[in-house]
């Protein structure tokens, strides 16, 4: 048994590849939080009144409330005094093309292995890029412009389309939801907007990367993406950070709202800088996200790879409301070394044959604690409603934890809810018999850890299921003895 | 006479300080098959351990060279690489690996370590397809998970596939036969003989005779306390099936 253990834990150190900083001028307000750095913002911004309004209105609301302690987790509050909550990169006026960006950003976004001319030429990805707390470059806005989408920053879409904004903003996750929804309404200062009108299917994956470059700032974005009736589309999102011995906050707002018909299939592949071999350092990432199936017939579907952060707080969730809409979340969340996260996702059935997916992989190796929390509620009118739940457990070494936290509420007898959930270890039976046909413990370790993920990673636009399956391997490598 | 695949002189290992080989020497010639036999708690499975280099397994006395090279000195997957097989007596599940990704994986590690170039997805399946065919096997065995609700019969046979592809100089089956019922047991037997070459060998670890029906050895060796305490040609198995083990172990412990 000892044997296995010591195997398992020589991989368990590992090394963060994207850790690198980039020497960008920015523009980044003193730390501090009070109604004149939100109005700083929001002038800086050149919002209208309303939405100045908007966000006084949740800095008011967020001063009351205290940071939650029901999660899993251990940390250091956060002295939110001491962040800055705006850090743009220096540019000299708007850009145009992709060719304006600062060359320095540039070479940050081809280091992260996301040219975005390479994108733009190759993949046929649409990308938008955030950088700390602004929207760097948005690639193919016109050709999506002229079937109607419109993809473009938070900043820009208020500016061009804020009846849209106006409408939508905070109507899945309101400013009194949650403490960090809260403070995100307050100083969020960009993010990506996407509006797909009725009947279009969106051609191209549209993509957003994340990454917070400043030292000593928050990153406070806010997604919001629509999809008007019989639409569909596939939404990415990546993200990195600096490696840095001070722990940085990320505090993120996503909605999504489907109607009748439409379709919303959102992937996410997090790799915030986890912190080194001892915890020191790393992402807070306490995230909101929800999605509203408002018509019938409507789906959303959440497929997330957490392997960064610190610390992980997020329970991507859906709201079933249109008869007969679906809703999916596919996770797969690892910990290693001192990382810590309490993730799952909350499906509460409100409409009439309303349908829920939940699969959880949890890898946890080091000393690393992984908890799902996870809840399905079905209310009183939501006949026939079904869900099915499975969480699985993966535990390398003997020094890490998982823990599952599920909520079920059930107020209508036709509802079906079923839940399996199972805890396993890598053996060393299992590891022997890969090291028997030639296969070394490292890449053993990789194979099964993937195998046990390979539900989710189906769920993955092909190249992202690429990407995640060498991130999970980049983060459980190390030094084999 | 061949020279030896493998040299096994004086061998003594155990587990977690515990002795269970008690000084074992046996050699094996390429083209030679050489069955191990013996009552339950012989230390049969140990060998196969020890040979295949698992963990926890410690050799404590003797040598080991496997074509030409001190077999002890390799780490598992080099043994593996320079052609040992372990045919495992329970394979394990590993789920979500696609059997054959898992059997490319296994195929181009030894390819590297041959410095011969790896192959393709397109081109192993076609080595794949003809193996299968060989031991008629299904092909749905390609697509599922390795070993991943196999049963017991599907889980040996997927053994002697996977010893087909990589193609062993030695191989070395561990009561392949238990488990199985008369037409697994022929069917894998069968497997085993249309691998068998003159420059290949095996080491049929088993239990029971009715095996050796079907693969016949050059030798029998019997294990009983960690020793070969008897070592013959092909009618020894015959007449431990009609005596028994107490024969040679009553007549040993004398």
């Amino acid at each position: 048994m000892s044997e296995s253990t010591n195997t398992i834990e020589e991989f368990v150190a590992s090394d963060y590849k994207y850790g690198f900083v980039t020497n960008i001028e920015s523009d980044t307000v003193p730390p501090g939080l009070s109604e004149d750095t939100i109005r700083f913002i929001s002038a800086k911004k050149n919002e209208p009144a309303w939405l100045t309004e908007w966000r006084l209105k949740a800095f008011r609301y967020w001063q009351t409330l205290s940071e939650p302690k029901w999660p899993n987790l251990t940390y250091t509050q956060t002295d939110y005094q001491a962040i800055s909550y705006y850090s743009a990169p220096k540019q000299k006026k708007t850009l145009n093309s992709l060719d304006e960006v600062d060359p320095e950003l540039r070479k940050t976004f081809d280091k992260l292995g996301i040219s975005l001319n390479e994108q733009k030429r190759l993949s046929g990805v649409a990308v938008d890029a955030v950088v700390d707390s602004v929207s760097v470059a948005t690639t193919f806005k016109t050709e999506l412009a002229k079937q109607g989408i419109i993809f473009s920053s938070f900043s820009e879409a208020v500016a061009h389309h804020p009846e849209l904004v106006q409408k939508y903003l905070g109507s899945v996750v309101p400013h009194t939801d949650n403490f960090y929804a809260a403070l995100n309404a307050a100083v969020f200062t960009d993010g990506s907007f996407c509006y797909i009108p009725k009947g279009v299917r969106c051609p191209m994956e549209l993509s957003t990367y994340f990454r917070i470059e400043a030292a000593n700032t928050g990153q406070f974005e806010r997604t919001l993406i629509v999809a008007d009736e019989g639409a569909y589309v596939s939404y990415l999102e990546g993200c990195t950070a600096p490696m840095r011995d001070e722990n940085q906050l990320h505090a993120a707002v996503v909605e999504l709202i489907a109607m009748e018909s439409a379709q919303i299939k959102y992937s996410t592949v997090q790799n915030w800088y986890p912190g080194d071999k001892d915890g020191k350092g790393g992402i807070y990432n306490f995230v909101t996200k929800r999605g509203l199936c408002k018509g019938a017939n409507s789906k959303i579907s959440w497929t997330q790879v957490e392997t960064g952060s610190a610390i992980t707080w997020k329970y991507p969730s859906c709201i079933l409301l249109g008869d007969n809409s679906q809703g999916e979340f596919y996770s797969v969340a690892l910990t290693n070394n001192c990382q810590q996260a309490d993730t799952g996702t909350k499906m509460i059935h409100i409409g009439k044959n309303t349908r829920s997916t939940i699969i959880s992989k949890g890898i946890s190796a080091g000393r690393g604690q992984n908890s799902y929390r996870g809840q399905v509620k079905v209310m009183k009118g939501a006949t026939n409603a079904r869900n099915f739940s499975q969480c699985d457990s993966l535990l390398l070494g003997d020094k890490c934890g998982a823990h599952t936290f599920p909520y079920i509420d059930v107020q209508n007898p036709t509802a079906q809810v079923e839940h399996e959930a199972s805890t396993s270890k890598i053996g060393e039976d299992q590891i022997f018999y890969l090291n028997q046909r030639g296969i070394e413990t490292q890449d053993a370790v990789n194979m099964i850890v993937n195998g046990f993920c390979k539900e989710v990673f189906r769920e993955l636009p092909m190249e992202f299921a690429v990407e995640a399956q060498k991130l999970l391997g980049v983060s459980l490598d190390g030094s084999v003895g | 006479m061949n020279p030896p695949l493998i040299e096994i002189k004086n061998l003594s290992a155990g587990i977690n300080g515990k002795q269970i080989l008690k000084g074992i020497s046996l050699t094996v010639r390429p083209g030679e098959v050489h069955a191990i036999m013996g009552p339950n708690g012989s230390g049969k499975s140990t060998l196969g351990y020890v040979l295949a280099g698992r963990k926890g397994y410690d050799v404590t006395g003797g040598s080991v060279t496997y074509d030409g090279k001190d077999l002890i000195e390799l780490s598992p997957e080099n043994r593996a690489r320079e052609g040992l097989f372990l045919a495992f007596q329970y394979p394990v599940e590993i789920p979500g690996v696609n059997n054959t990704y898992f059997l490319r994986a296994a195929y181009n590690e030894q390819r590297k370590h041959r410095k011969l170039e790896e192959v393709d997805a397109v081109d192993f399946l076609a080595i794949v397809r003809q193996k299968m065919k060989l031991l008629e096997l299904p092909e749905a065995m390609l697509k599922r998970a390795v070993n991943e609700g196999f049963s017991g019969g599907e889980k040996k046979r997927n053994e002697i596939f996977q010893m087909a592809v990589l193609d062993p100089k030695l191989a070395v089956l561990d009561e392949t036969d238990s488990g199985l019922d008369i037409d697994a047991l022929r069917i894998v037997a069968e497997g085993v003989n249309k691998l068998k070459r003159p420059d290949n060998a095996a080491i049929v670890i088993t239990h029971y005779q009715r095996l050796l029906n079907y693969i016949v050895p050059d030798f029998v060796h019997v294990l009983w306390n960690g020793q070969i305490i008897k070592s013959g040609g092909k009618e020894l198995a015959l007449e431990l099936e009609e005596k028994g083990y107490d024969w040679l172990i009553g007549k040993n412990s004398k």
